[in-house]
């Protein structure tokens, strides 16, 4: 079986500057690869790409035996098949954290109203908060957020996760939390692209390790490589920065 | 407006000064309710409300859902369409409303009969027409503003989840967006209130017309137009007080966001 996600030279533009560089890279079925590199180095641009939010330049994507192009309609292709989490949670503050799970599923998959709240709590369950299904989200605490921002995602059932830096806006006792939740995700199969800065996770979990800089790949490593021997300057560098503060 | 606020600080300044009409007297006769004649000159006045009411309540109604599809447009990434809103915004909101009023009652039909429909204009629907045309302009504007202030990250996050534009407008960006809308429509409102006195020139009886039409046979412009005022305050504070128990209502549900 051929990879889910394939990248061949995508590249990316705002305005002049280039967000991303002749960008090449498979993801197969049940792989997690953990994507890093400093800030603007286009992390976050490539796995907006793969879920649409941004529209490619040049080069070919295929998602999901899709080629995506920027015609609309291929994007619906892998609607709902594909889902994010943000840095930011982005939940809808005015819905209860059930509603903001089951939108997605009753809106978009068509789904009973009933199904979807079965399917919300059973993925309230499986992010450990069952009890705060009633809350709106502004009550609840940023690793909490995150963990329903999860769980919304997750009711889609989707092939594919993009995590786009989920730990970067939390306090540093929640990290944890939120880790543990997506490390389970790991465990169980699913396929997964996740931008972090969170090497502790990226050792335990990933089975490859990218490194990017300045809109390019620069380094694609086992995980247990990447950290005894990294390959060029630049991701020595970056390490010796995350590691040894 | 300006003419009924400097009649409104002249009447205070005579009454201060203890002056009043060519007689003398304060000539509260006119609307004295425990005399026939003063009884009869008050129940034609206040008969104007149900018709400034019933003005404003659809022109404010049609100017609602008017500048909602003017407003949505401009939210497009096709500058075709956001140009369509722009025009559509710079004009109507440059004409003022008098000339307006006098276009949509006396042109309008004769641009009808050119074409060979039958179409009549009375006072009324000329002056809801226009009402609501006007101020549709400034309703765009405020929706515009309103949705805009929705972060990016809502709008995307409703695109991963699966939902169509229209979806997403409609279960994410619409709902928040209106608790920041509603203030400044409740202004518009009462503006379309205050401006419906217009509609006394092209003959509608509302309101002002009564109250100049009381003025020419009685020739009490003071009491008479003192009164006028007061109908309005009363209309305008039954208006505010409506609105701030809506948003009160409004705000402690929404009181968990963030």
């Amino acid at each position: 079986m051929g990879p889910v996600i394939e990248m061949r030279e995508v590249s990316k533009y705002f305005g002049s500057f280039k967000a991303l560089n002749s960008v090449n890279l498979e993801v197969s079925k049940g792989e997690k690869v953990v994507v890093c590199g400093p800030s603007g180095s286009g992390k976050s641009t490539l796995v907006r790409c793969i879920s649409r939010l941004e529209k490619h330049d040049e080069g070919t994507l295929e998602v999901l035996g899709s080629i995506l192009t920027n015609d609309e309609k291929t994007s619906r292709a892998i609607k709902s098949k594909v889902s994010m989490v943000f840095q930011q949670f982005n939940l809808f503050p005015h819905l209860s954290v059930l509603d903001n799970l089951i939108l997605g599923p009753t809106k978009a998959l068509g789904l009973s109203r009933k199904d979807a709240l079965d399917r919300a709590y059973m993925f309230l369950e499986r992010v450990k908060i069952p009890e705060q299904a009633d809350k709106k989200p502004g009550l609840l605490s940023g690793g909490q957020q995150q963990r329903v921002a999860i769980a919304r995602a997750l009711c889609l059932e989707p092939e594919i996760m993009l995590f786009d830096e989920p730990t970067s806006a939390l306090d540093p006792e929640m990290i944890a939390e939120v880790l543990d939740v997506i490390l389970d995700l790991a465990k169980e199969g699913m396929t997964m692209v996740v931008v972090t800065h969170e090497m502790g996770f990226a050792r335990k979990a990933a089975d490859r390790v990218i490194f990017m800089d300045e809109g390019e790949i620069l380094e694609e490593n086992t995980p247990t490589n990447f950290f005894k021997k990294p390959q060029t300057e630049r991701s020595k560098l970056f390490l010796n920065q995350v590691l040894n503060y | 407006m300006n003419f009924c606020i400097r009649l409104f600080i002249v009447s205070i300044f005579l009454l201060l000064a203890g002056c009043s009409g060519e007689s003398g007297n304060w000539g509260w006769y006119v609307i004295d309710p425990s005399t026939k004649s003063g009884w009869t000159n008050i129940k034609f006045l206040v008969g104007g409300f149900g018709a400034t009411i019933l003005v404003s309540l659809l022109a404010a109604f049609i100017s609602i859902i008017l500048g909602l599809i003017v407003a949505l447009p401009s939210l497009s990434s096709s500058w075709i369409l956001r140009s369509c809103n722009r025009i559509y915004v710079e004009f109507i909101r440059a004409i003022p409303l008098l000339p307006m009023l006098f276009w949509v009652f006396y042109g309008l039909p004769v641009i009808f009969k050119s074409l060979g429909l039958q179409v009549e204009i009375d006072a009324f629907w000329g002056a809801v027409i226009t009402l609501a045309v006007s101020d549709s302009a400034f309703t765009a504007e405020i929706y515009r503003a309103g949705i805009q202030s929705i972060a990016k990250g809502q709008r995307e996050a409703a695109q991963t989840i699966g939902l169509s534009y229209f979806q997403s407008m409609r279960y994410v960006i619409f709902p928040q967006a209106l608790r920041r809308i509603l203030p400044p429509l409740a202004n518009q409102f009462i503006y379309i209130v205050k401006m419906s006195a217009f509609a006394s020139v092209i003959g509608m009886q509302e309101l002002t017309r009564r109250a100049n039409e009381i003025v020419v046979t009685e020739y009490r412009p003071l009491e008479i137009y003192t009164l006028l005022i007061f109908e309005y305050l009363v209309l305008v504070l039954v208006i505010s007080f409506g609105v701030r128990w809506l948003e009160k209502k409004l705000g402690s549900n929404e009181s968990n966001m963030n």
